[in-house]
């Protein structure tokens, strides 16, 4: 699995997120597109997530909803009781993932177009509970959150307060690489390890897999459940970003979004997730010049993709498939 | 109360012809079009077109709406779906395209038609007053029978007509369908064409009641949804059911919690929820689509 030549090439691509683009942003002055590649980074976090799921053959539109959710366990717990945000973090997955939990026990039942529909339905409720409850605040939302504090363990400092930082926007884009590196780390392993083949006996036919002794219900909630985690610490990674929340910040867009990237990256490539985040955010971004014609073209560039590329652009590379 | 079924009922034939639509598509070709809203508000801004700005009739704004969605709909299945279907390895692919096409549909719209809120005047004015009990104005009396004619008329369709038959064979067994003759091709395009121009017509009959603007679409599209998902996708007899659910329960919610806010919706959400994991393919429909 992990070959001399994948590690020489996961090398590079780290010197090249991590020393690389900081370099050429500070020579190029650009510094806004740090801003861009946290975001991307953080949202190829969730379309990993939302992967996971096409793995075991269910089209998840529901990503945004648990985005969502992680954001304002986030920002609650920040705001009101006080917590550190890098101890929300993993918190926010956490709470992310159990709530996956009761919700997937009814809905994973479901197969195909319904699965699809219920957790695109599943990001609207999100939306109006967000509205509805009063610890969020409704439409108001939660603003001012301040940015993430130090981390230290037994007086030794791990990160740094982002306040005393020069450029907080080098601290988050260094965040949101690691997280994603950690994500798609994560994500690998998972589909070449035991699990991940038992995902794909899923994928294929789900009674032949139950008539052999598989647990499919567990390893649905289960791989729903990690799927959701991805969903909430993009949230709340969000949210310490922006420094604020509203019910507006996910919905169905962003989850139509999450499931777009996944498609046009590729279902069968675990990095086809990352690749389609980077191109449909940089294509947006680079539309913007073409003003009111910048969704026209978008547009159609999607559709001209799915008609030449239907399995997705990492199609074109196939040496990086997983191995079936 | 009877004001609150009235209202119901109202708001259910307007909804159940958006969603016979959308489930004509998904039992024909499997596809769920996402697009479904945007054709609605397309609908809508071309009766708009044709009414208020070349002075025609109401009837011809819809009979243009039907007209010029149903093209619309035939053009997207031929050149858009039928290629992805025949050269993708996953089916959900045409998700994606669904999705593209709603966004071209909103690109387009926006170019064309432009962002504002647009509404026709009442086609008859005056009031319908049974003594208090149910009041409703003359324009919704008309523009719910009319729906209702519609459904009716879009039923004995698919029971009576050649193609209705060979439709329905189709959503049936797709390769019995094609061993007795059914031209697959042709018949896809038809159901598509005559299920986009049946959300263009609720969006043409709509727009001089509610009007229509471009934000629109996406809610209707998942309006939709819950509606097949009630009565089961890709069964007729589902869709309506599930149109008429949802309006009813949109009417009573509205009333009866209003003192708590707007949370109508959220409740309806999370008992489909709960309706589902007792019973996931719907009222009506078959066993995982």
């Amino acid at each position: 699995m992990m070959t001399k030549k994948n590690g020489f090439f996961i090398l590079l691509f780290l010197i090249f997120l991590y020393v690389l683009v900081p370099w050429l942003i500070q020579v190029t002055g650009r510094t806004d597109l740090l801003y861009t590649f946290s975001a991307v980074a953080l949202l190829s976090i969730a379309s990993a997530g939302v992967w996971l799921t096409f793995f075991i053959g269910r089209i998840n539109i529901g990503q945004g909803a648990y985005a969502l959710v992680g954001g304002y366990v986030s920002a609650v717990l920040i705001m009101q009781y006080g917590f550190n945000f890098w101890l929300t973090l993993p918190l926010a997955g956490l709470f992310c993932a159990v709530l996956s939990v009761f919700i997937g026990l009814p809905i994973l039942r479901l197969r195909g177009v319904y699965f699809a529909m219920v957790t695109l339905v599943l990001t609207e409720v999100m939306r109006l509970t967000a509205l509805a409850l009063p610890i969020t605040k409704g439409a108001k939302g939660i603003t001012s959150i301040p940015l993430p504090a130090e981390l230290s363990i037994a007086g030794m400092t791990l990160i740094p307060s982002f306040t005393s930082l020069s450029n907080p926007k080098v601290g988050f884009y260094v965040m949101s690489i690691t997280l994603m590196v950690i994500a798609y780390a994560v994500l690998w392993r998972i589909v070449n390890s035991r699990l991940g083949h038992l995902c794909k006996s899923l994928q294929q036919n789900e009674e032949l897999s139950a008539s052999i002794g598989i647990n499919t219900a567990y390893l649905r909630i289960l791989t729903y459940s990690i799927s959701s985690f991805f969903g909430g610490i993009t949230g709340a990674a969000f949210v310490a970003i922006s420094q604020s929340i509203y019910p507006s910040s996910f919905q169905v867009t962003d989850s139509v979004n999450f499931m777009l990237n996944c498609f046009l990256g590729g279902l069968g490539f675990v990095f086809g997730p990352l690749l389609g985040t980077l191109i449909l955010y940089f294509g947006w971004d680079l539309l913007f010049a073409t003003g009111k014609y910048q969704l026209l073209i978008y547009s159609s560039v999607l559709i001209a993709l799915m008609l030449v590329l239907p399995n997705g652009v990492m199609s074109l590379f196939g040496q990086k498939k997983v191995k079936s | 109360m009877e004001q609150i079924i009235v209202n119901g009922l109202y708001l259910g034939a307007q909804y159940a012809l958006i969603a016979l639509g959308l489930t004509l598509i998904f039992s024909l070709m499997n596809v769920l079009n996402f697009a479904h809203g945007q054709m609605y508000v397309l609908g809508g801004f071309v009766t708009y077109t044709v009414v208020a700005q070349f002075k025609m009739p109401f009837i011809v704004g819809l009979i243009a709406a039907a007209v010029i969605l149903a093209v619309v709909g035939a053009l997207v299945e031929k050149y858009l779906f039928a290629p992805v279907i025949k050269k993708s390895k996953r089916e959900e692919s045409t998700m994606l395209l669904a999705a593209g096409i709603a966004f071209l549909l909103d690109a387009i719209i926006l170019l064309v038609f432009g962002e504002k809120q647009r509404g026709l005047p009442k086609i008859i004015d005056g009031v319908f007053n049974w003594d208090f009990i149910i009041i409703m104005p003359y324009d919704r009396i008309v523009i719910g029978f009319v729906a209702i004619a519609m459904i009716v008329t879009f039923i004995l369709f698919m029971q009576y007509s050649r193609t209705g038959r060979a439709m329905r064979a189709l959503a049936q067994d797709k390769v019995a369908a094609t061993l007795m003759g059914v031209a697959v091709d042709r018949y896809s395009m038809i159901g598509f064409a005559l299920g986009a121009s049946l959300a263009g017509l609720v969006g043409g009959l709509l727009v001089s009641i509610t009007g229509i603007n471009l934000g629109m679409g996406g809610p209707a599209s998942i309006k939709a949804f819950i509606m097949i998902m009630i009565g089961g996708a890709g069964v007729i007899s589902g869709a309506i059911a599930g149109g008429f659910i949802l309006g009813m329960l949109e009417s009573v919610g509205l009333t009866v919690l209003a003192e708590y806010g707007d949370i109508t919706y959220l409740v309806i959400f999370a008992s489909l929820m709960v309706f589902l994991a007792l019973r996931p393919q719907g009222l009506m429909g078959k066993p995982w689509g």
